[in-house]
């Protein structure tokens, strides 16, 4: 006789489906400026807790407090919020080109525009980003042209990458923005080997690793988080916790047993959680992380807890498999109203100013829309001779035989 | 007899197999609540509850190392790897324990598993949503390597994969999911309802794996195929007039060899076609196979058209797909050669 039970398989459930009430109740957000501020050479076993709190800035009159409250130049702050509008109307136009049959696939980062950006202004030339496709941007904050961007998604004969990749994965080497996979997790560890290299060159050059929640799951981030753990090199490994992997909530890949920011304390690696939509809290909590890595005090991981707001790209629907009003009812609010808000407060800006700068955007969007279309849109444009290329240096051959079989 | 889209066709085996036996279980990323990204596995959750159809954390190698570890205790897991293009992780977990353990163990354990996957272009998927990476799983000894090209087989042979007591990887040529495609990207899109491959008997039949399928008759050349490329070469016959011998293979490994022979002593002429790239692709080894056992029958070498050698390209996708048009000059080409 055996008093065991029979047991039970145990399978994660999210708050909500569709037809539910969202229900964000489960995530505790303490109040701005709450969370203390250590110095960069901190031991990873003090600072345990800020990875299961928030660090915020902004409270909820757009107030800076706290000892994360940095004084961020008013260039950066307004450099900060037009750079998310401008993502922002980048992103519609992009999805209606989509939708246009103009390209084949797009991908929004809505809601999430803070993370990228004030990361990036926190960074300096040289150093390397492992981005993933959704932190277009860096690229956005960077003022890299528009149009090539659009060149790039349209395939077209100005695409930078030949039309060999697909839309939004893009390299900018110049920009520090690596080649973007589209094999989910691989590029954390890759970051991790860059930043190991500068280490080993004296360099001063960091890099900055970026993930999806969901893919934390894959064997590569463990791999990065070990890696990172034995040589201390100069990387910060960004988790970008939109709360989605396309249909799978944050707890499939484990969120509700424990923090993604929780993960980095198995490897004594100083992991904070973070407002991913309070710009202020982005910025002053990628300086501290950026400025560790660069004085050679090791890796930091960051939770960016944030929020996906659009549907994971051109080909889902997310009303298939979560609740309609779950991104309204998300408690951390809009990353761009949050900020403006902020700045208006501060005298900094205006509602005046907003739809200014609104339409300022929508129009350069559309003229560098125009510009690209130009060229070409999805499958004319492309050469197929580019084909053959960069398959490797020399063109063995084989490939050479195949190109003219081909008749190009 | 019900009329089923390939996609309605493989839901449909899973559906009759976990009724019928409670060792079936399904899983993968995004294959629970919402039903898989083309929809494979949509409703079997709500109708066979969490613990029998569930979503997976995005870990191939976790899919595939736990789908082992389950077949192991005796349940029959059938997973999806969302795209062939992401199995990769799972490589080794396919390679050194599923493929090995019936060997290493002397049968006291084995791999009873289906691994389910996308695979093939047309879609301007770019390089991670359109390959076909069968080749890769032929040559490691131990995985069954199927490839589908329409709703009835899709069917029957998927039944049969679970049913089988060795692990089996599954092929769905993702663009055959709506259609048979024939390569005419320009053209309007057939659905399956006007073919007769898109009739699909309810409840349990099987097709077994191993078998090819001559799906057209002919004496000039015989056409070795499969997936997509079976209605590449269809059209092809049509529009060149060629009286070609279509076989779609439908099983890689165990390939129905016998049937290959037979038709390639009686037409005398063999191509290849397959979407993968050229070199050390499957169409070597099917090369090798009937030259090696049909030498004195042949009047020509035997050719291949195939994907070429580069990754898939975004943009160029029609000019690296092995459509009609140069699978029908390769073709001509080869009847003119003699
Ligand atoms: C290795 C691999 N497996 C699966 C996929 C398919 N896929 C693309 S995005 C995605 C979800 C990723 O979610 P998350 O990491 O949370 O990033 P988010 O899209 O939310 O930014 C999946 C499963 C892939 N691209 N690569
Ligand atoms: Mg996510």
């Amino acid at each position: 006789m055996t008093d065991y039970k029979p047991l039970q398989f145990h399978v994660p459930e999210p708050t909500g489906r569709p037809g539910d009430e969202p229900d964000f109740t489960g995530i505790e957000i303490p109040a701005a400026g709450s969370a203390e501020r250590p110095p960069i050479d901190v031991d990873d076993n003090d600072i345990k807790h800020l990875a299961r709190t928030m660090i915020r800035v902004m409270d909820k009159d757009g107030n800076a407090v706290g000892p994360w409250a940095e004084d961020i130049p008013e260039d950066v702050l307004m450099h900060g919020l037009k750079s998310m509008i401008r993502t922002r109307a980048f992103d519609e136009r992009m999805m209606t080109l989509q939708r246009q049959g103009k390209t084949s696939f797009y991908m929004k980062c809505t809601g999430e525009e803070a993370i990228a950006i004030a990361f990036q202004q926190a960074l300096s030339k040289g150093d390397m980003h492992f981005p993933t496709y959704r932190q277009q941007g860096i690229l956005l904050a960077q003022d890299y042209p528009m149009v090539d961007m659009i060149n790039q998604i349209l395939s077209n004969a100005k695409d930078p990458l030949k039309g060999r990749q697909l839309p939004i994965l893009y390299s900018v080497r110049d920009y520090g923005f690596f080649t973007v996979s589209g094999n989910l997790g691989t590029q954390f560890v890759q970051a991790v080997g860059w930043a190991m290299a500068s280490a080993i060159k004296g360099d001063t050059k960091i890099a900055a690793a970026w993930i999806g929640d969901g893919s934390t799951a894959e064997s590569d981030f463990h791999a990065a988080l070990v890696n990172a753990s034995v040589y201390q090199p100069p990387v910060v490994l960004n988790v970008v916790n939109n709360q989605w992997a396309i249909s799978s909530f944050q707890g499939i890949a484990g969120g509700n047993s424990a923090t993604f920011a929780e993960r980095a304390h198995g490897y004594g690696i100083p992991s904070l959680r973070v407002d991913g939509n309070d710009y202020l809290a982005v910025y002053a909590v990628s300086r501290w992380a950026i400025e560790r890595a660069r004085r050679g005090f090791g890796p930091t991981l960051i939770e960016w807890v944030t929020y996906r707001v659009a549907p994971h790209s051109t080909s889902d629907d997310p009303s298939k498999y979560r609740p309609k009003e779950e991104s309204s009812a998300w408690p951390l609010g809009d990353p761009i109203l949050r900020l403006k808000n902020h700045m208006i407060q501060r005298g900094l800006w205006s509602d005046e100013r907003q739809t200014q700068a609104e339409t300022e955007f929508d129009e350069e969007v559309r003229a560098a829309t125009k510009e690209a279309e130009s060229h070409g849109t999805m499958g004319s444009g492309a050469s197929p001779k580019e084909m053959f290329e960069c398959v490797f240096k020399e063109m063995p051959p084989h490939l050479r035989e195949q190109r003219q079989k081909m008749g190009v | 007899m019900p009329q089923m889209n390939m996609i309605d066709a493989i839901r449909d085996a899973m559906d009759v197999k976990m009724a019928e036996d409670d060792n079936v279980v399904v899983f993968g990323e995004d294959v629970g609540y919402f039903g898989g990204v083309f929809r494979c596995t949509h409703g079997l959750q709500e109708k066979y509850g969490t613990s029998r159809v569930f979503d997976s954390p995005i870990n191939e190698s976790g899919i595939v190392g736990t789908a082992i570890g389950m077949a192991a205790y005796g349940l029959r897991p059938c997973v999806e790897i969302q795209f062939a293009d992401y199995i990769y992780p799972a490589y080794d977990q396919i390679v050194s324990e599923a493929a090995r353990m019936r060997y290493r163990s002397s049968a006291e354990f084995t791999s009873p598993l289906v691994i389910r996957t996308p695979c093939g272009g047309g879609i301007f998927g770019g390089q991670t949503h359109s390959q076909s990476p069968e080749s890769l799983f032929t040559h490691i000894s131990g995985v069954k390597t199927v490839i589908v090209s329409n709703p009835y087989d899709a069917k029957g042979m998927l039944i049969s994969a679970i049913e089988d007591d060795d692990p089996v990887i599954f092929f769905e040529p993702k663009r055959l999911y709506n259609g048979p495609f024939d390569g005419h990207h320009d053209r309007p899109a057939k659905n399956w309802s006007t073919h007769p491959k898109g009739d699909v008997p309810e409840g349990h039949y099987t097709v077994p794996i191993g078998k090819a399928d001559v799906v057209s008759e002919g004496s000039d050349v015989t056409i070795l195929t499969y997936g997509t490329m079976v209605y590449v070469a269809e059209a092809v016959k049509q529009e060149t007039g060629i009286d070609a011998e279509i076989i779609d293979l439908r099983s890689l490994l165990p390939l129905d060899i016998d049937t290959i022979v037979a038709s390639v002593k009686k037409t005398g002429r063999c191509m290849v076609l397959h979407e993968a790239t050229l070199t050390s692709g499957f169409g070597a080894e099917l090369a090798a196979q009937v030259q090696e056992r049909c030498f004195y029958h042949l009047e020509v070498p035997v050719g291949r058209v195939t994907g070429w050698d580069t990754p898939y390209p975004h943009a160029q996708e029609w000019d690296y797909f092995p459509g009609p048009a140069r699978v029908g000059a390769e073709l001509k080409a080869m009847m003119e050669s003699v």
